[in-house]
Parts: C-alpha cells; structure tokens; sequence
C-alpha cells in the first residue's frame, strides 16, 4: 500500500514489513504501527514513520557506527513483549533529535528502540543505565574549526 | 492519590504480586524495595519522562532542516 511520508513523500510499502508497537512510543501512545524506511542510499539513517500518521516520522540510526561500545540489556518484559527467541532477531535504533548545525544533532541513548524482525514487533525501551541520556552528540568527534 | 504511612521494613502490595518495602530513611532519600513479577517494567519517573520529551523533540525535526543536513553529512561523508 502507499503511505505519506514525513520525509520522503508518498512511499510504497509491504504491509509485512509493518512494525507493531503494542504500547505506542511514550508521548505517541496511541501509535502502533511504523515502518523502517532507509532516508536514502548514501547515508546511514532511516525514518521510523507512522504508517497511520504521515507527519510523524522520526530519525533514527542503528548505535553502532556512531557508539560502537553502546549496550544495552534487555529487560524480561521486553523479551516477553517483542516474543524475542533468538538475540540475533533484535535491531536496535537510536532516535535523533536533529539540530542545525548538524554536529549539534544528539542521539537518545537512554530511549532506544528494539525491533525483533522476526515478528516485526518494537518497542522503545527505557535504560536504567546511568551511562546513557537522552542527549548524547552523535558526532562529537567532527566539531571542527568551521566558522 | 492514596497515601499510606509506612515504617522502615513495612511494605504495601499493590494487586496479589507486587510488593513494596521501605528499606531504609536517610535524611531525604528513602530507598525503597520491589519485587514484582519479571514482566513489569519499573522506571524512576524521571527517565520515564525525559524519554517522553525527547521523543517531542525528536519529532519536530523539519522536513527542510533534514533534508538539507543530510546532504551536508554526505558530503562530509564523501569528504573522508
């Protein structure tokens, strides 16, 4: 089916690929329904858009590129509500808030959300590691000396 | 709000399997025991409610704002 997009316009999608939030995100309760779009070819975002709301639509990034030692446990009720059999099945995805200038953009790393592709189910999840914000630079190492 | 007293080592239950204990007082920090069944999610609020406001932000990133961004990051990207 076709979906509007926040970002990327009208999208055709595979209803399989939907992705079922049972309890919403926080602040979006009543959002069940997303799908993963890749932002486009050249760079390492996706959109986690709603498939029923086209003006919501969130960026967000897999941890690794940017956190590369990020972890992140996850608790029994994630595991029971994701119906996670094998670790293998998980994707995570950091939320960014977007700034201008980029280099100010952060990455939500206390709120990631969990996606078990096998059952196409997800779910934010909130850390209790006290490590992890919900403001962390994505890309402190690039501040350069522009301007 | 129900508001209940309780001494140190009393504890509440809230439905038949969660049970709430003060463990100790400590001028203003009371630290407080729970055992509840391994599929409830327990949070400190703040982080319950830091996740919501982010998540506001997070989505009223503009569609202009993004798109020109990324073009940057390309670049920088392609710069490497």
């Amino acid at each position: 089916m076709k979906i509007e997009t926040k970002y990327l316009g009208e999208v055709e999608i595979n209803d399989e690929k939907i992705i079922e939030f049972e309890s919403g995100i926080p602040s979006f309760l009543d959002e069940k329904k997303f799908i993963l779009l890749p932002f486009d070819e050249t760079t390492p975002f996706y959109i986690l858009q709603s498939v029923t709301t086209s003006q919501l639509g969130f960026v967000v990034v897999s941890p690794f590129q940017f956190f590369p030692d990020y972890q992140a446990k996850l608790s029994d009720a994630t595991v029971a509500a994701l119906q996670i059999e094998k670790e293998e099945d998980v994707a995570l995805f950091l939320m960014l808030t977007v700034q201008e200038p980029f280099t100010l953009t952060t990455a939500n790393l206390q709120g990631p959300v969990a996606v078990n592709s096998n059952k196409q189910k997800g779910k934010q999840i909130a850390l209790n590691d006290p490590n992890y914000g919900t403001k962390h630079l994505l890309m402190p190492q690039t501040v350069t000396k522009e301007g | 709000m129900l508001v209940l007293s309780r001494k140190i080592n009393q504890s509440i239950m809230i439905g038949d399997d969660i049970e709430l204990t003060v463990i100790s007082i400590e001028g203003d920090q009371i630290k407080l025991g729970i055992n509840a069944p391994r599929s409830v999610e327990i949070h400190r609020k703040e982080i319950f409610l830091a996740i919501q406001e982010e998540n506001q932000k997070a989505a009223s990133g503009s569609v202009d704002l993004l798109k020109q961004l990324m073009g940057s990051f390309s670049k920088s990207e392609e710069g490497k």
